[in-house]
């Protein structure tokens, strides 16, 4: 029992080359950033009137919180069926989705035209708009993410809140804070865990309903009444191969044996998932009769073929194999190929499926655009390597017998 | 002829003020009243001299006049934040051509899908027939330019602060002081008539029925997504002039249904909420028994 694996603060070096390089992304990011928020979204963006959502929206916002979906998947794994057996992946996605979430948050901001009006949706409801119930579930569902990780922070820091100097006085306080957390959360966990299976349902269907309003400026190719049901299923479906993904980089990274008994397991319900969801595509497409515009070979199909394939089609057959399971690298080249295929099916819906009726310009997202999207992945990577030196998220093989406090394992529901 | 024009605008413009009186008495948001306003732009009277854009430019305090020389009609403008409305030419099937002159600016739809769209609910469509979009409310986020079909809302980008969402507010001002729309009122071919949507409908089928070799039978925006307050005459097919194809449904009409379906009074998110922790309960009492078991 002491020799399993258990969640513990790393202690690996932090500054490497590859961190050196996400730190100049990171800085070149935010200072584009920053003066977008100085000089308008037209000095460093390609926007127009014609285009007027583009590369932050498709991939910071709408590919971001697909991304992100781990936190849920794994939630309802881990903590709603109650699979034990899962618990080591059920904390590096729940960072994930927390950080996730809080840079599509930071990317909303940046993106919107009066970003200190963001709290507007909190008072201003429109019950039709699809934006304003995306808006309203990533909020509550962002909070509901800090909640989830409070534990962590109870579980590392009661008993051991050693402020220095001027601070000291407040180490008192603050360890009955965390400790009265702690009580309250132990009991009432499981109904912000249910919580967020539900919000993100919610808003993951919503943010297909979004560009269907769109109408015929949307490709045929992607506009369809389903598409809340397509972007459910895409965002359940990628789900695991992105905590699959994580765990292999972060193995690597901090030099620890990749897990491959959990994933391995994660990775068979992949196939299944990802074949529901390209049955509903393929279903929708033959329907509507879609496959029509496959004929021409324009940006639109290609993209949807390249779509379709690399990122449902061939990863579905390589995680239906057995031998792709046990591989480390093949399970790692299979779970890209998802992430890359909703990315794509993103960037697609948002970006290349729009084409305004008196378009002039042909959209390319900018360098400052890039540069933003670019440098907030940078920061998430920093800050998830920064948070696993802090808190106990990655699951680490214990040497010694695992201490016995009250505080040493928080799983929830108990 | 003359007499009979000015007559009818006359008519219009009284009944106009009736109904707009009558609407601040305000029925259900959702629900469009049949006395609403709208305005007709007959192409075949308009001779493109843009007096409709200067008037719009002085009546909105922008600073720009239209340049005398028409060399830039058959650029295809757009109205955007220096100009709320554009006429654009566009050549007629007549031999030797003789050009179509097309006013473009905000549509002011029935069921707006930028009024369905906007997450704040800073566009509203009026009873009387404006859409409007309040800036007090807007955060800027364009989605409104997303669910427009004639690509109509515009934004100012080089803008930090206070950005704002631009389109014809149909003179709401001038509308509240008892006046017609500025472009209405400078047109001098009266190419625009402003008037009960009703009655301007029963104008136009009255004009095809009694030109039509002058009309193409076709009242432009009668039903098209769902219905607009601005309305179109032509003698060519609106395709050529550059009018979006759109069906007879509203543009909010797909994305509303589904939305009030997921919601519907939070039955379905209550009982996922339910169903999740009534699994949770159970494959926890089942991992307490195989534990006790062991």
């Amino acid at each position: 029992m002491n020799a399993s694996p258990r969640p513990t603060p790393l202690s690996t070096k932090f500054f490497t080359p590859g961190v050196m390089i996400l730190t100049l992304l990171a800085l070149n990011g935010v200072a584009v950033a920053v003066a977008r928020l100085l000089f308008g979204i037209g000095a460093v963006t390609n926007l127009s009137d014609q285009y007027p959502w583009g590369l932050w929206i498709g991939v910071d916002v709408a590919a971001g919180v697909a991304l992100a979906a781990g936190g849920f998947t794994s939630a309802a794994l881990g903590h709603v069926m109650n699979r034990e057996d899962y618990h080591a992946i059920v904390r590096p996605a729940l960072l994930t989705a927390m950080l996730g979430y809080t840079f599509v948050a930071l990317a909303v901001v940046i993106d919107i035209g009066r970003w200190y009006y963001i709290w507007h949706p909190l008072v201003m409801w429109n019950g039709n708009s699809a934006l304003f119930e995306v808006g309203l579930c990533v909020m509550i569902y962002m909070t509901v993410l800090y909640i989830e990780f409070l534990p962590i922070v109870t579980e590392r820091f009661v008993g051991r809140v050693r402020l220095k100097g001027v601070f000291s006085f407040i180490n008192r306080p603050l360890d009955t804070l965390l400790r009265i957390l702690d009580r309250l959360l132990d009991k009432t966990i499981f109904l912000f865990i249910i919580a967020g299976v539900v919000l993100s349902t919610l808003h993951q269907s919503s943010l297909g309903t979004l560009m269907i309003i769109a109408g015929p400026k949307m490709h045929p190719l992607w506009q369809t009444p389903i598409l809340p049901l397509l972007f459910l299923l895409s965002a359940v479906a990628v789900g695991f191969p992105m905590i699959i993904f994580e765990s292999l980089i972060a193995s690597r990274s901090f030099g620890l044996k990749p897990e491959m008994a959990v994933l391995s397991r994660l990775g068979r319900m992949v196939g299944p998932l990802l074949g529901i969801y390209l049955g509903f595509k393929i279903g929708d497409m033959f329907i509507r009769e879609t496959f029509v515009y496959l004929a021409d070979p324009t940006t639109e199909s290609v993209m949807f073929v390249l779509e379709v394939l690399l990122g449902v089609v061939i990863p579905l057959r390589m995680f239906l194999s057995p031998s792709v399971l046990r591989s480390p690298l093949w399970l790692f080249v299979a779970s890209s190929l998802v992430i890359l295929g909703v990315l794509l099916n993103r960037i697609n819906n948002f970006i290349i499926a729009y084409t305004p009726p008196y378009a002039s310009v042909v959209y390319y997202p900018s360098i400052g655009e890039i540069s933003v999207t670019v440098g907030f992945i940078s920061l998430l990577i920093l800050a998830y390597r920064f948070l696993t030196r802090i808190f106990p998220i990655v699951s680490v093989p214990q040497k010694s017998p695992a201490p016995t406090t009250k505080y040493a394992i928080r799983g929830s529901f108990q | 002829m003359e007499t009979r024009r000015d007559f009818l605008r006359t008519t219009l413009i009284t009944t106009a003020a009736a109904s707009v009186s009558e609407a601040a008495r305000a029925a259900p948001a959702r629900i469009p009243s049949t006395d609403r306003m709208g305005i007709l732009v007959d192409t075949t009277a308009c001779v493109g001299c843009r007096s409709c854009e200067a008037a719009c430019k002085r009546a909105h305090d922008y600073p720009n006049e239209p340049t005398a020389d028409n060399s830039t009609i058959p650029a295809r403008r757009r109205p955007g934040h220096d100009s709320l409305t554009v006429v654009n030419e566009y050549p007629g099937p007549e031999r030797p051509p003789r050009p179509t002159y097309v006013k473009v600016q905000c549509m002011h739809c029935d069921f707006p899908g930028c009024e369905s769209a906007c997450i704040v609910g800073a566009i509203s469509k009026k009873e009387s027939g404006p859409v409007l979009w309040d800036g007090d409310k807007c955060i800027g986020c364009r989605y409104c330019m997303v669910a427009c079909p004639f690509q109509i809302p515009s934004f100012e980008y080089e803008k930090a602060l206070k950005p704002e969402i631009e389109k014809c507010d149909f003179c709401i001002r001038r509308i509240d002081d008892g006046n017609v729309p500025a472009c209405v009122e400078v047109c001098p071919m009266e190419a625009l008539a402003y008037g009960r949507r009703a009655s301007l409908i029963e104008v136009a089928r009255e004009k095809i029925r009694n030109n039509p070799d002058r009309y193409n039978d076709h009242i432009y925006g009668e039903f098209e997504a769902g219905g607009t307050s601005w309305m179109y005459l032509a003698k060519a097919e609106f395709k050529e002039l550059e009018f979006p194809e759109l069906g007879r449904d509203p543009m909010p009409g797909t994305s509303e249904s589904i939305q009030h379906g997921i919601f519907a009074y939070f039955v379905p998110p209550v009982s996922l909420y339910a169903l999740l922790g009534g699994l949770m309960w159970i494959t926890k009492k089942r991992k307490e028994a195989e534990e006790m078991a062991e």
